[in-house]
Parts: C-alpha cells; structure tokens; sequence
C-alpha cells in the first residue's frame, strides 16, 4: 500500500434478537445511533473533514434502502458536504465497506472515512425479497444448499466428518462462556453505544446490553436442540449466530491524517483479500481468503497472534481453525467470544470482529498482528490483517 | 395518593394517555444506580398528541408510585415520539356542570404532578417534543429538564381563557423569574399564542439543557447521570427579592389591556395575580389558588365561549361549512389580478407565494403594471431580507410574476380575480371584457367588499364561474376569507375556490351573495350605532369607549382609523342602499371625507393617541345625548338584530360561522365565542330576537 490506514476508532449498538429489542426501532435510527457515538467518543475529528462514508446493509430496502451511506449520513448530522454510499457483499459488507475506503485512503483519494454496517433482521429477514434466478439450479451453477446459510454449515459437517457436532456445540459453549467473562469483566460493554429502543407497549427505553447471549448454555442443553435445516443434522440454533439486529460504525484514517488531528491508532491494516469457495460449502471461505491476504502480507499463520472469526456457524469456525492447524479451543482466537453469543446483524459484523481486535491489541503488546475474518454467502471469505499499534519487543 | 374522578356527563370519552416504567442502567452513562423512566403515550400518532384527562393522570399517579418502588436513582418522564403532551384534556371542561367537579380536576392535576418536585428521588423531564400547557407543567414540577432542540414548548392557557393551573403560574416564576414567567405566561399567550424555540426555552431558563433529536434520550441520560454524580451543577436563583417584580407585573397587565381594548378580561388578570403571589406563597398554597381560579374560569361563560371559539377554529380551518366535493375543483396553473394597485399587489403576492404558478396583473397601462410587478418583487425581497424566504424560492417567484397592459394575458388563466375600483358598472364592463378572453371555465372572482357580485354576474355567457372572493386587510395577514355564491355560482366554481382558499391557509366561509357578506354588513351596522349616537349629541369620546369592557381589540374610531373614512363611508352607503335605512349615513362621517381627515385619533406629542381637533370639529353635534351604557346596548342589539336577519335570509347557515368570521375577519376575542355567545349570555339575544342564538351549554355554561 502507498500508504497506511489506520483504525481509529470503531463502536457498536448493543445487538438485539430480532423481533425483540429492536422492534419499534428502524435500522436507519440503528445506524445513525452508532455513528453519533463514533463521534461523540472521538471530539478531535470535525465531522466535516470525513471525505466518505460507506455503509452496509444485506438487504438494501425500506429503512436499509436509500443509500444508506447518504442517507444515514444526513440523519446523523454530518454535515451535507460528506458523501456516502452503501454497498453490499452480504456479512461482509462492513468488513468491505472498511476495505473499499482503506483502498481509497491508501491510493490516496481520501484522508478521513466512516464504514459501517447495520442489519435489522427483524425488520427485514433473511432472503426478503430474493429472486434467485432459476438458472442456478437449472442449470447446476450451484445446489439448492448453497441458498440456505444453515444447509451449506451442515454441507461443512459433510466434508469434515471430524468436526464432530460434539465439536461445534463445544465451541459453542465456550464462545458463550468467554463472552460471560468478557461481560463480567466489562470488556464488550465499553465498546456499546447506548442506543434508545422504544416499544410500543413498554415505553422508552436505552439498550446497554447485548440481548442475544445465553450464559446459562449447557453441553446438555445444547445436545437436545432441533436441527432445522436437515433431520438428524449437526447445526442446531445452539451452535449457530442467531437472528439479530445491530449496527457497526469505524473511522479509518491515513496514518499521516490520524497523527496529524491527534486522533488514536487502534489498528493499523496490513493487507485484506476476499475469496470464493463452492457455494455449497460457503463457510470454508475464510481459508481462501486468509490465505491470500497473509501472502499479500509476505506473512505466516504462525505470525498472526490474535484472531477474531466470525461465528456464522461454529463448524465454520472449526473447518477454519482445523486448515490452519490451531487449537478448537486456542485463547488466541474470539478471546471476548463471538457471534454465536453475541449474534450476528448480517452485514454489521465485520466491523464488530475489528473493534474486539482493537482492545486485543491493547491489552497484548506482545502480539505484532492480529487477522479479522469471515465467511460470506454464496461461497466466500474475507479476511483483513492488522498490526498492533501497540506492539512492544520480539522482532 | 390521588382518587380517580369520572368525566361529566355528555363529554366525549378521554384518549387516554398511558403511563409505563422501563429501568435504565447508569453504569455506561458514567453513573451507579437505574433510573427509572416513565413514558407517557396515549397509542396513537404524532397527530393525535398526548393529552392529559382523569384517566390519563391516574396512569402517570400509577406510573410515578411504580416508579419509585424501584428504588431508583433518578425517576425521569418523556413522551411518544415528536410528542410530549399537549396539555389538559379540554374536551371535557365545556360539560363540567359542577365547580366541585371543575376544583377536582384542578387539584387531580396538581397531586399527581407535585409529586415530581416532592420525592426526595431526583426527578427529569425530558421533553422530546411539543410540550404545551400541563404538558409542560409536567416538566416544571421536575426537578430537571431536558428538551429536543427541535420541539415547541408554550403555556397557552391565558390563550384559550385559562391560567397555567397545574402549577406553572407558581413554579415558573419562581424557576426563572417574575419578568420572564411573565414573557412566557402572559406575553407569549396573547401575542397570538407564540410558542417557544428550543432555544428560546433554554435561554429563558424554562429547560437546563437542550439535545438534537437524534439522540436526544440517550443524551438526556446521560445530562441526568452528569448531574446526579456532580459533574454538572444546575444553579437555581431565588427570585423572591428580585426588584422587578412590580414592574413586570405592570408590563403584563398592560399587554392584557392592550390585548382587549383596555378591558380587564378575567383569564389574563387571573393569571398575574397568580404570578404575584408566586413571588412569597409558597408551593402549597400557590397550588390551592391555582385550583381556585381554574374552578372560577371554568365555570365562568367566557372561558365556555373561549373553548367554542378555539374548537371552531380548530375545525373550520380544515372543513369549510357546506363545501361542494373537493374533487370538483378545477386545477389551478395560471392565475391573472386585474388592477395592479396596492390591494392588487397584495393579492398577486398571496396568490404567488402560495400557488407558486404564473400570476399575471394587468392595469390600464404598462407603467401601471410594472409598479405593481415590482412591488411584489420587492416585497419577495424583503422576505429574503429577513430570512423569511430562500433567494432560492424568491428567484423563483420573481420569474412568475409578469404585467401588461394587455387584457389578451388572461387568456389561459384558470382563475382571474378582480381588485379595481369599487363601482358597480366598472366591474360589470370589465367581466363582460374578460369573458371575450377567458375559457368558459376560468374562475372569475370579485374581491368586492361590498358591491353585488350576482349584479355583475347578470348578462354574462357564463354567469356560474363567478364567485365573491372577499380578503380582510391586510390580506396576508388576516385569517378569513369569505366567499360569497351568486344564486348561479356553480359548485365547480366554488370548489376551485375553496381549493385556492385552503392553498392561501386561509379559514373560509361560503356565503350568499349579500351586501356586505359577513364581517362588513355587522361592523358597518355596529359602527353605525356609534356614529349615530355621536351625530346625535353623544361626546365622542363616550360613545367609543361605550364597548372598553368587552374586551374587543379596538374602539370604534381606532377600527375606523384602520379602515379609512373614506371606505367605511362607501360601504355604509353601499349597505344604505342595499339593506335599508337602518344604515344610515353618517353627516360627521361625510364632513371627514369632504375634509381629508383620516381619524378620530392621532399621535400626541408624548406618543400616546389623543382625539383629533381636526374630526372634533366636523362632528355634527344632535341635541339628543345618550350615556355610554345606551350606546352600548344600542349597538349589541344592532348586531343581534343584524345577525338573526342573516341567518333568517340565509346569509350563512349557521350562528357559527357568523362567530368565525367575527373572531377571524375582525378579530373579536375568544372569550365573546366571537360574538353571538356574548350577545346570549348578555340576554341581548333573547330580547332583541326572542330567541338565542346558540343552546346554553354550547358556548356558556349548561342551563
């Protein structure tokens, strides 16, 4: 890169289950909430100099239509001399909204941009209003599991017999123990921008809290879960990320820019690179596109000291995990948990895997870099390298 | 505790407004403890706001006892989204027939709200939007408020006839002050009803803090977890020693005098004294006189007058009485003015700025024309100037604007109204003129005050496109328009006319073509009272302070100042010959055209209005005096007489929109129900006509 981009600073709503706390709230509001408090935790930057703004959404309509990037822009406040635009590459779109500009800002177009994310799946559930051509099946360009998310996590059980259920409801299990901790300990709260919610029925009220974590999760309760997608399957609502909604926001800088306004440095972007895998078996994504990244960045795996995967579905986290050689149970990996605790507000959750990578690399010195990733629909991954701008000793 | 009451007998059920308790964490708001928030909503949206009756106050009594069993930190109340509350319920006051009842709802009010300043728990109002009267009062019994930087606050009450008798007559003066409570209370309520900016409220100290809506709880939230951890300290000053409070009381008795034409009307008085009293009583006992006076006026006949008066604006503003279908109205893309003198110019720009079509004036030459072009360009400039307009919207406008000299403009106008002299046969000439021009369907209408518009309908190949189109001085501000049917006028015509009216904003009634219309034919009657008891001997100065308790905004020389002589003098004459002898015209009246003396009054040199030497002495002096009482009961049974012939000729068709062209062409008060509840209450009506106008318990108090 001609330059280097750096992550200022990145925040969260609290993530609801859709249908719930949400449910009187628009996406919009959802995502203007989340850049007002971007802002509001970082005074130094002029809301007028940020020079773009890209906001994701996987179902762009209704209150995610509109160009959000504008669009949400206008009803945060900045002022109408920012652009903004929305794109879209399903979960991934905040991880692409963040990549898209940090290419803007490393060729040099831009100094200062917002990327965000925001899904309310309530609002809008999963394949509201797809058309997928018939062709795709017509014509085998892909098989009817590669439509339905749950069908290609069972189709990753398929080819990795050994990523036993007992495997993914462990992990399971552990991802909502560790995100139990990270709460007792306050390390997911200090990221969340209390967000207004009203009901109807309740009144007003301010979300401080993650509302999809199930601390009380057991092995044996996990064992007796349905499995929706396939009779006798392994992927149950256990070992999967739920329905939710939820809105990301992260200012990225060039270097030079964030140093010059005394804005902080939490990340610094190594190298990113997105992947296609089969369809069938979407999940396996984050290998390509890992792969890829760490030879953009002339690095090994076994540089990478941190690493925050989404967790679509816990095989998916596994096949990942079990390519790379590393440990089901590694601390390296999702130390504050992941969406399988959390949820996973499609497109919002790229920017939710850098904000927990963020505080990572504050609290480790020792760790140079760290590796966001997640897979992707219709067969891809995406993944982001990061330095620790914090990094203290080794080489 | 508060006990429930039940509504009167008759009144509409309450939408309730309900009260609900969520817990919100402080600990990310940088404080230990929950507060407790209630919000109140009555389910419906933005355009049925938040009201306040019986049922809605024990919600929010339920709601506050909920509240502080939470042992929460802070206890704070917000509203529905754009809303906070719109104030009292008033739909039930006009069935009250009991001032036990009237003193009950008062003091439910109150015990229910103190109970916010009272607990020892910190208290919030935050006001996310419009917030007026008890609406507002809710907010002052807090300890603290927040406001949206984009919502409206006001204290109406001296408005609408009543005081802030929730407590805001005693807690505002106290919270900021007597000469600024006096501003909000007094000042603010009877300059028509003028409602605080966000900013206006902050700076006036009426809120402590002020938030952009986006946010606006969330920052609310955290405003009150900053002042319950001392980071922000919120100062109150004691006002009770404060030197101006005699001065101030003096300014908000004068606005009230000015306001009514020097009457003292009970609502604004009511209110001072209850300011005044603010400044030693304390909480308590402020309370229990609120409840007093609120039981007083409500169970008075102009508070029942005002509440007729303020509903039947409310929904003749939308609904005009007896509209033909909307759907009937032609569409309106070109519209021409013929005259282009200043009452020309007026209508050009009324028209302009709210059609946003082609306007084209003509006059009888091009220099003419172009006055009256750049008038209106002007007058677009000045709007700019003061902020009022965009130089975008003005740019816009200005091209829309065009003058000839040359009738042939009208050609593709859809409506062409007329403001030339006031002679018949001129007005006769120049629609027979027009008709050459125009389609068949073009609107032609007569800003005639007074002339016969079916007589200039008369040989016309289309008389049923014309229509009266009668406008108040000056037009953009004076809320009525009268429009008046020739017994040809089509229901097309009178569709597109009304369509137009409501473009305008204005507030409309459909008349009978009649000498006068409406407003004219009882001013003129009404004024010829005056001028008759001066003719015959009557000291001018007792015959047009005759009215002063009334409470009309003006004397009858001060209106006829307004009016010119020269224009009451050609109406009266109009009507003399149109209605009858009981018109009479005026020698004095007569003298003062002849002579060029323009009024009764005229600026002394200390500034204050003193009689005219120069009308003093045309005054034609009768040998029959009569004392201010007689004046004043000759000229209630004139309009009396006058209306009930209205009404009988079938001028209008109901009593009301007599009271509505009276509140919104004359601007008669409230509290008269415009003028016929007065005239009933006063037994004007039943002894003049033997019958009243208006069934009591309608605009008065129930028999």
């Amino acid at each position: 890169m001609s330059r280097t981009v750096v992550l200022v600073d990145a925040v969260r709503t609290p993530f609801g289950k859709a249908g719930s706390l949400y449910a009187g709230t628009r996406a919009d509001d959802l995502m203007v909430r989340a850049m007002r408090g971007l802002l509001e935790r970082n005074p130094k930057l002029s809301p007028a100099d940020i020079e773009d703004v890209a906001i994701a959404a996987a179902t762009q309509t209704g209150d995610q239509g509109m160009n959000l990037g504008r669009s949400a822009s206008l009803l945060a406040g900045l002022p109408n001399t920012v652009p903004g635009y929305s794109v879209d590459r399903w979960c991934a779109g905040a991880m692409t909204a963040t990549t898209t500009l940090a290419g803007a800002i490393a060729m040099g177009s831009i100094d200062i941009a917002l990327a965000g994310g925001v899904e309310h799946m309530g609002n809008h559930p999963i394949g509201e209003g797809l058309d997928p051509n018939p062709r795709f099946l017509a014509e085998r360009i892909v098989e009817q599991d590669a439509l339905a998310m749950g069908a290609t996590a069972e189709r990753l059980h398929d080819r990795f017999p050994h990523l036993t259920k007992e495997r993914a409801d462990r992990y399971a299990l552990n991802s909502q123990i560790k995100t139990a901790k990270a709460y007792e300990e306050g390390k997911i709260q200090r990221d969340l921008i209390p967000t207004a919610a009203r009901s109807a029925e309740l009144g007003w009220g301010i979300a401080t809290v993650d509302e999809p974590p199930r601390p009380s999760t057991t092995m044996e309760g996990l064992a007796t879960l349905k499995t929706p997608f396939r009779p006798a399957g392994r992927v149950t609502p256990g070992n999967s990320s739920g329905l939710n909604d939820g809105a990301t926001a992260a200012l990225l800088a060039s270097e030079d820019k964030a140093k010059q306004l005394g804005l902080s440095i939490k990340a610094k972007m190594v190298s990113f690179a997105f992947a296609g895998v089969e369809p069938e078996v979407m999940g396996y994504g984050p290998v390509p596109s890992t792969k890829k990244a760490l030879a953009t960045a002339g690095l090994k795996i076994e540089d990478i000291g941190a690493f925050e995967v989404n967790e679509a579905f816990a095989v998916q986290v596994l096949a990942f995990l079990d390519h790379f050689g590393i440990a089901d149970d590694d601390a390296r990996v999702n130390p504050y948990g992941g969406a399988i605790a959390v949820g996973h507000p499609l497109a919002s959750s790229g920017i939710r895997l850098m904000l927990n990578l963020a505080r990572t690399f504050e609290e480790k010195p020792e760790v140079r870099y760290g590796i966001t990733t997640m897979c992707i629909g219709l067969g891809m991954g995406g993944t982001v390298i990061w330095e620790n701008p914090h990094f203290k000793g080794g080489k | 505790m508060t006990t429930a009451i039940s509504l009167p007998e008759g009144a509409p059920e309450e939408v309730v407004t309900n009260a609900v308790v969520r817990d919100v964490d402080l600990a990310p708001f940088g404080h230990k403890g929950t507060l407790a928030l209630i919000t109140i909503d009555n389910g419906l949206d933005h355009t049925r706001p938040n009201t306040l009756g019986p049922a809605s106050l024990a919600s929010i009594d339920a709601a506050i006892t909920e509240a502080i069993s939470r042992k929460p930190v802070a206890i704070a109340i917000t509203g529905k989204p754009f809303i906070f509350a719109a104030g009292a319920d008033l739909s039930a006051l006009s069935f009250l027939t009991d001032r036990k009842q009237a003193l009950a709802i008062g003091k439910l009010g109150h015990d229910v709200f103190r109970r916010l300043g009272e607990i020892d728990t910190p208290t919030f109002a935050f006001i996310n939007g419009l917030a007026l009267g008890g609406g507002l009062e809710i907010g002052l019994h807090c300890k603290y408020r927040t406001l949206s930087s984009t919502a409206f606050t006001a204290l109406p009450e001296v408005f609408l006839g009543l005081v802030p008798g929730w407590g805001g007559a005693t807690l505002l003066p106290k919270l900021i002050g007597p000469e600024r409570a006096v501003q909000v209370i007094m000042l603010n309520a009877l300059n028509n009803n003028t409602m605080m900016k966000a900013k206006d409220a902050l700076a006036l100290g009426v809120v402590d803090a002020v938030y952009q809506p986006a946010d606006f709880l969330e920052r609310s939230v955290g405003y009150a977890a900053d002042v319950l951890s001392g980071k922000v300290a919120v100062e109150r000053k004691d006002y009770s020693t404060d030197p101006s409070w005699d001065s101030v009381l003096a300014t908000g008795k004068a606005a009230a005098l000015k306001k009514y034409g020097g009457a003292e009307i009970a609502s604004p008085m009511r209110a001072l004294e209850l300011i005044a009293a603010s400044k030693t009583a304390s909480l308590s006992s402020g309370f229990d006189a609120e409840d007093q006076v609120l039981a007083d006026l409500t169970m008075s006949d102009p508070l029942r007058a005002s509440l007729y008066a303020f509903n039947l604006i409310q929904k003749k503003r939308k609904k005009v009485e007896g509209a033909p279908k909307a759907a009937l109205a032609r569409k309106v893309s070109r519209v021409g003015v013929v005259g282009a003198g200043l009452m020309a110019s007026q209508l050009a720009l009324l028209l302009l700025r709210n059609l946003k079509c082609p306007v084209v004036m003509t006059d009888i030459d091009q220099a003419r024309a172009d006055k009256g072009v750049a008038w209106v360009r002007a007058e677009l400039d000045k709007l700019v100037e003061k902020k009022r307009m965009s130089a975008e919207a003005a740019n816009r406008l200005s091209l829309l604007i065009s003058g000839s000299a040359d009738q042939q403009v009208f050609a593709n106008c859809d409506f062409v109204i007329e403001a030339i002299f006031e002679e018949l046969s001129l007005k006769q000439e120049l629609f027979k003129k027009l008709e050459k021009i125009v389609t068949p369907e073009c609107v032609l209408a007569t800003n005639t005050s007074s002339l016969s518009v079916e007589r200039m309908s008369e040989g016309l190949a289309n008389p049923e496109r014309v229509i009266g189109f009668h406008f108040f001085n000056p037009v953009a501000v004076m809320p009525l328009l009268e429009v008046a049917r020739t017994s040809k006028t089509d229901d097309a015509t009178t569709a597109t006319a009304v369509s137009i009216g409501k473009e305008l904003k204005k507030t409309m009634i459909i008349c009978k073509d009649a000498p006068g219309f409406v407003v004219n034919r009882l001013l003129t009657r009404f004024m010829g009272e005056i001028t008759d008891a001066v003719d015959e001997g009557t000291p001018a100065d007792v015959a047009d302070n005759a009215m002063r308790s009334i409470g009309f905004p003006m004397s009858p020389f001060e209106l006829l100042g307004l009016v010119g002589p020269g224009v009451a003098l050609h109406v009266a004459e109009t009507l003399h010959e149109n209605l009858g002898p009981r018109y009479r015209i005026s020698p004095t009246m007569q003298a003062m055209v002849k002579e060029g003396v323009k009024s009764f009054y005229i600026k002394g040199d200390d500034g204050k209005f003193v009689a005219n030497p120069a009308a003093v002495a045309l005054i034609h002096k009768g040998s029959s005096p009569s004392s201010a009482e007689e004046v004043r009961v000759r000229a209630l049974k004139a309009l009396a007489q006058e209306a009930r012939m209205m009404l009988d000729e079938g001028v209008v068709s109901t009593p009301a929109e007599i009271d509505l062209c009276m509140l919104m062409g004359a601007g008669w008060p409230m509290h008269l129900g415009g003028i016929l509840p007065y005239l009933d209450r006063e037994g004007i009506s039943d002894s003049e006509c033997g019958q009243r106008f208006h069934a009591p318990g309608v605009a008065s108090l129930p028999a």
